[in-house]
């Protein structure tokens, strides 16, 4: 028989979750010494690390620089050795430059950029490993590296996958899950206020089923948000234990 | 959040790629069993004190089988003295990736509570989970898992005993493979074979009969006996991972093959993604063990062993092992030789329980039988059976296990026992199974779904409804018919127009998205009809009595109204859903009275007249375009009131009202087909007809040559031409038997969803448009309920469902459609075939019939005033015919016998009887009379003497 069952009549997918249960998320914050901020995150397999400089003055180009507030600019890359064959071009294909775009939309949305007129803050995800909800990774890494950089957020932004396969939505699809070929989406969002920063359909979805999904991926954020949150706290509580030994 | 820590990687080899993947272990996953009080589980699948008797175990137990267990033993498992099984995660994935029937009815056990299945996902509990270690094959991987999983239930269920004073449960590992039988045991594991298992159960004797012959490793004493001759009949399967690499490279070819009707040891092969192509397979050692409807692997044979069909009818006569072949076509015919190819090994089996006879046994006391399936394209099957004198004059179910290489029929084992054979019900039970016809009485939840009677039209209805009751609507149909789906109307407008309204059963108001009901009229397809009975796609009630638009009854209905000229052209098409009130149902007999009658003119009369009028022209306006008019025979049978025995048959007949009312239908159809793809380009549900590839017209341009006539076959335009004017004085039926034979030439007409295909391909050969659907008929096919869906989606009178706009979901319901709308025309041809003998039995008749084929041994005869064909033998069966005084000429296909030439379309009289002598396989002997051969035809029978009586015609 052709095909992967995605998910089994007990109720588990390929790897073991279920259908509401994210993967293992690890993070870790201030990776690097030299940057503003950083930090690398793990969904699963899927590996990201996140660099943020700024805010600074307008570099590149004068004509960008916005009199009210400050500039995003986002990158994304991949890495070569981040997917099954090795990639031939880490950035600037059509895919990365959408990538990097829909960042810095989203960063732009939640970053308090009134504060800093006529500077810019630089936001460089890069795809260690590829297995699924890439974007969402980098989303989550970003606002580490912004938290750890110091710089105001309204609100963390958090973004989680939700996909609608064999009739059942399933919450933080992995790349098997993606490649059968059914609709997902991709939702960043400010957990606290439930307000949708990003969403993304990649295929058609009925709307009977929409709000299904949705509500799987806000929980899905959410969850997201208490893990993430956990590790903010922790990294301050030791970066603050570590002050005060010395 | 339960999400175990733990996670491994897992590469799997395929191309060079490296695949990993996350393996989460649990702890949350439960054993399942009652007697556990371990585990927070709700709803324990596993029963706390399971009890069968058995010599053996005689203790409270659970079994584990594994995969092969569960693949061939799949009968034992399912019957109801079985229960209490575990079915862990790798046996089901295992099963699910060898054999999707098996694994469907793994599934359906599952599913069934008194079983008491439980699958248990081993592979991510913490416990259970294995590593594969360096160097150990998937098999014996697989063989671990299993007795791990074992051990720990057996280790589960003794820790975790809920109370003192249950008894304690053990686990039962069923396994036929040695060697994991014995590391099992070594283990301190409870393992047996499935056979010893059986065989020591208590009260079940029947269920030994079901065990599969497949040996592994053990085998029974006349197995022994049948290796010690060592013969080998058959070449070795090549493996399947060689077959991929095989076909890859191109060296071997991927197919479906089908077993030929006529000959057994002949076959086709259908090339996989080349549609045209058809591999010619010839002879046992290239069969090679291949059975009907099987994907298999083939070679081609050089060119210089090419073989030509042997034009010959040959059945599997015998019973012994040793049959040699015979001389099947001759390598002399180079010219006629087609690309011909060898079976190399075979990539999925598609068995599936066959009914059939058991075939007598010379010895009493024998277990050891054959069995004839129904079905010709399926070789004989041995099986072991102790029962087999009760069996005897029997219809009985049976699966294959396999076919060893030394065995000259497949091996399998007893599944159930239908019926007499002879008997009415039974045989219709068996061209039931046979045609995969879904005919199981409504169950309750499908019931629960019908709207309460009586039913009522309410003031909510019709104000969501155009209301049309004054409308003089009437319906056409054949006589008896009960489910009424199309009415019809004609009004002159003002204008000078007219308009026409064709009224169709609104079924989908009634049958609602995803409900039981919906699902089982999905599954079904759509009505099959019997001679003597149909099988309905909805309960009664709604076939027959809601929704059926019935005479002086209001009832909804979805209407198409077109405003037209007076030159049946279009001026406007509007759909809308509606109540209506038709003014008579009338037969088509009655209509065409209607019609002729000069003194009526009543409005209903008088729309008839308008709508012939229309009719004729649209029809005209088809033909010209290039449709087809095909024949074939359709009979009726005249049956018994009391006794249901079919009395008389007589064929149908086709009347002007007839064509009428399917011009009106065809022209429903294609409007709602433009409708419909223009609103949903990419998951509209439309219907196709390709056009035949040129070579399926050889044996019709050959047919006509034969005569002096010249077919040509190049569009469906120039093929309608030259069937016209194909006619020869003095044989007036020439011109139907062509059309018979064209009709044999033509592809079948299947659903598609719009999106899977490009538009090129939407066309409609026989009707000549470029684009059609099915919407006329929702009571008695599933796809025009889908096409009524979309369609008031279109017109906004109803949501859209989520599966109704997914295309992929949509070709899947299509697929099913067609594979049930071909077993249903199957089914209700084999019902003809049945009742045809039936009506036959116990006379002999003289009729006149017509030459339709020449074979090498035989020739095949139509005989028109029934409907079916025949096979006159003019040889043994065995080819060689010395003593036949026939020669048969392959060039200008005939059969010689002195001064008589047997040919094409050849005018013959022959005489029909049934073969009684063979009581197993009834059929219908057919003999020739005229012309007269000395030595070979039979003398005409004194119809004066005829113990038949003249047969009273009863109109039912």
């Amino acid at each position: 028989m052709a095909g992967l069952e995605i998910i089994s009549d007990q109720g588990y997918r390929i790897d073991g979750r279920r259908s509401s249960e994210l993967r293992k998320v690890c993070a870790r914050m201030g990776v690097f010494t030299q940057a503003d901020g950083s930090a690398y995150i793990e969904q699963g397999n899927t590996k990201a690390l996140a660099t943020v400089y700024g805010p600074h003055e307008v570099r590149k180009g004068r004509g960008k620089i916005q009199h009210d507030r400050a500039v995003v600019n986002c990158q994304f890359s991949m890495a070569t050795f981040s997917t099954g064959e090795r990639k031939s071009r880490p950035k600037g294909d059509r895919r990365s430059q959408e990538m990097s775009m829909h960042l810095r939309q989203t960063f732009e949305a939640v970053i308090v950029t009134e504060l800093f007129p006529r500077s810019q803050i630089d936001i460089y995800v890069q795809i260690l490993q590829a297995d699924g909800g890439n974007y969402c990774a980098c989303v989550n890494a970003a606002t580490l590296a912004v938290i750890d950089a110091g710089i105001p957020m309204k609100d963390y932004v958090c973004a989680c996958t939700a996909g609608f396969i064999q009739d059942s939505p399933l919450l933080d699809i992995s790349y098997v899950e993606e490649s059968a070929g059914a609709p997902f989406l991709t939702v960043a969002m400010m957990p606290k206020s439930e307000q949708i920063v990003l969403l993304e359909m990649n295929s058609r979805l009925h709307a009977d089923n929409m709000e299904k999904v949705l509500d799987l991926a806000t929980q899905g954020c959410k969850d997201v948000f208490a893990v993430l949150d956990r590790h903010v706290r922790d990294h301050v509580s030791e970066s603050h234990a570590l002050m005060t030994a010395s | 959040m339960l999400k175990s820590k733990t996670f491994v990687k897992k590469t799997r080899k395929g191309g060079v790629l490296k695949v990993v993947r996350e393996h989460y272990l649990r702890d949350d996953i439960w054993c399942g069993s009652a007697a556990c009080g371990g585990c927070p589980q709700d709803r324990p699948v596993l029963e706390a004190e399971p009890e069968i008797d058995s010599t053996l175990c005689g203790f409270p137990h659970y079994l584990i089988p594994d995969t092969n267990v569960v693949l061939h033993q799949m009968d034992v498992l399912a019957d109801s003295a079985i229960r209490n099984v575990i079915i862990l995660q790798t046996v089901q994935q295992e099963v699910r990736h060898r054999s999707g029937t098996t694994y469907q009815r793994l599934r359906d056990q599952s599913n069934n509570a008194d079983k008491h299945f439980y699958v248990f996902t081993n592979e991510h509990h913490r416990e259970t989970y294995t590593e594969r270690e360096q160097g150990e094959s998937s098999n014996d991987y697989n063989d671990r898992v299993i007795r791990v999983a074992t051990r720990w239930y057996n280790k589960h269920l003794q820790e975790n005993r809920k109370d003192g004073d249950t008894p304690k449960v053990k686990v039962v590992l069923l396994t036929n493979d040695r060697e994991n039988r014995e590391k099992a045991q070594k283990e301190g594991l409870l393992a047996y074979t499935v056979h010893q298992y059986v065989k020591a159960l208590k009260g079940n004797p029947e269920l030994v009969d079901r065990l599969a012959q497949v040996d592994m490793g053990e085998s029974t004493d006349s197995d022994i006996k049948n290796e010690a001759t060592g013969r080998v009949l058959f070449p070795e399967h090549l493996p399947l991972s060689q077959l991929q690499t095989g076909i890859k490279s191109g060296r071997y070819l991927q197919g479906s093959f089908m077993a030929s009707r006529e000959n057994y040891l002949e076959a086709n092969v259908l090339v996989h993604g080349d549609d045209s192509r058809s591999i010619f397979i010839q002879g046992h050692a290239h069969l090679n063990r291949a059975v009907n409807e099987d994907v298999v692997a083939i070679e081609m044979l050089p060119e210089d062993q090419w073989k030509c069909p042997s034009s010959m009818v040959l059945q599997d006569k015998d019973g012994d092992e040793e049959t040699s072949e015979p001389d099947l076509g001759s390598p002399k015919g180079r010219s006629n030789a087609i690309p011909s190819g060898r079976v190399v090994g075979v990539i999925k089996r598609n068995w599936r329980p066959y009914c059939g006879v058991l075939q007598p046994s010379g010895i009493k006391e024998a277990t050891r039988h054959l069995f004839m399936p129904a079905e010709r394209k399926i070789p004989k099957i041995r099986i072991e059976t102790r029962q087999a004198e009760s069996l005897q004059g029997q219809r009985i179910v049976v699966s294959i296990d396999g076919w060893p290489r030394n065995s000259r029929y497949p091996k399998g084992h007893f599944v159930r026992k239908l019926g007499e054979v002879g008997d009415k019900d039974t045989e219709n039970e068996v061209l039931l199974l046979e045609h995969d016809v879904p005919h199981q009485p409504f169950s309750q939840a499908v019931l629960n779904c019908l709207p309460s009677t009586p039913w009522g039209i309410t003031k909510e209805d019709l104000a969501c409804r155009e209301d049309l009751r004054d409308i003089p609507i009437c319906s056409v149909d054949p006589p008896g018919c009960t489910d009424i789906d199309d009415a019809l109307h004609y009004v002159e407008k003002p204008n000078g127009n007219i308009e026409v309204g064709v009224h169709i059963a609104d079924v989908t108001h009634f049958i609602r998205p995803n409900t039981a009901l919906d699902q089982e009229a999905a599954n079904r397809g759509n009505t099959v009809y019997l001679c003597d009975k149909r099988i309905d796609m909805v309960p009664e009630l709604l076939s027959s009595n809601i929704c059926s638009l019935r005479g002086k009854e209001e009832r909804f209905a979805f209407s198409c109204i077109w405003e037209m000229t007076k030159d049946a052209d279009i001026v406007s098409t509007r759909f809308c859903k509606s109540v209506i009130c038709s003014k008579a149902a009338l037969t088509y007999a009655e209509a065409q009275m209607m019609i002729d009658d000069k003194n009526r003119n009543d409005p209903v009369t008088v729309g008839l007249r308008g709508l012939n009028a229309l009719a004729k022209i649209l029809k005209k306006r088809r033909i010209d375009a290039g449709a087809l008019t095909l024949a074939s025979i359709e009979v009726r049978f005249h049956v018994d009131s009391e006794t249901h025995d079919p009395i008389d048959l007589e064929t149908k007949e086709l009347r002007e009202t007839n064509s009428m009312v399917e011009e009106f239908m065809l022209l429903a159809n294609i409007s709602v087909a433009k409708k419909i793809l223009s609103d949903f380009p990419s998951c509209a549900m439309l219907r196709r007809h390709p056009q035949p590839p040129p070579s399926n017209y050889d044996i019709l341009i050959k047919a006509g040559k034969s005569k002096g006539v010249d077919i040509e076959t190049d569009t469906s335009k120039a093929l309608a031409v030259s069937l016209d004017q194909a006619t020869i004085p003095g044989h007036p039926y020439f011109n139907t038997l062509l059309r018979i034979i064209s009709t044999r030439c033509m592809m079948q007409a299947l659903y598609f969803c719009s999106g899977t295909l490009p538009e090129s391909d939407y066309f409609h050969y026989g009707l000549a448009t470029p684009i059609y659907t099915h919407f006329t008929s929702p009571i008695r096919r599933y796809s025009d309920i889908i096409v009524h869906r979309l369609l008031a989606v279109c017109i906004n009178a109803d949501k859209s469902y989520p599966d109704l706009l997914d295309k992929y979901k949509s070709q899947a319901l299509c697929n099913n459609l067609n594979f049930r709308h071909k077993m249903a025309q199957y089914a209700g041809r084999a019902s003809v075939e049945l009742h045809t003998q039936l009506f036959f039995k116990n006379k002999v008749t003289e009729e006149e019939g017509f030459v339709l084929f020449v074979r090498k041994n035989a020739v095949q005869v139509l005989i028109p005033k029934f409907g079916f064909e025949g096979t006159i033998f003019l040889k043994s069966q065995d080819g060689r015919g010395e003593d036949s005084p026939f020669v048969f000429n392959e060039e200008e296909s005939s059969q010689t016998a002195g001064e008589v030439k047997l040919r094409m379309f050849d005018r013959v009289v022959v005489q029909i009887t049934v073969e009684t002598s063979h009581i197993q396989h009834q059929k219908l002997r057919i003999r020739l009379v005229k012309p007269q051969v000395p030595g070979f035809t039979v003398p005409p029978v004194d119809t004066s003497n005829s113990a038949e009586p003249p047969v009273k015609k009863v109109k039912t």
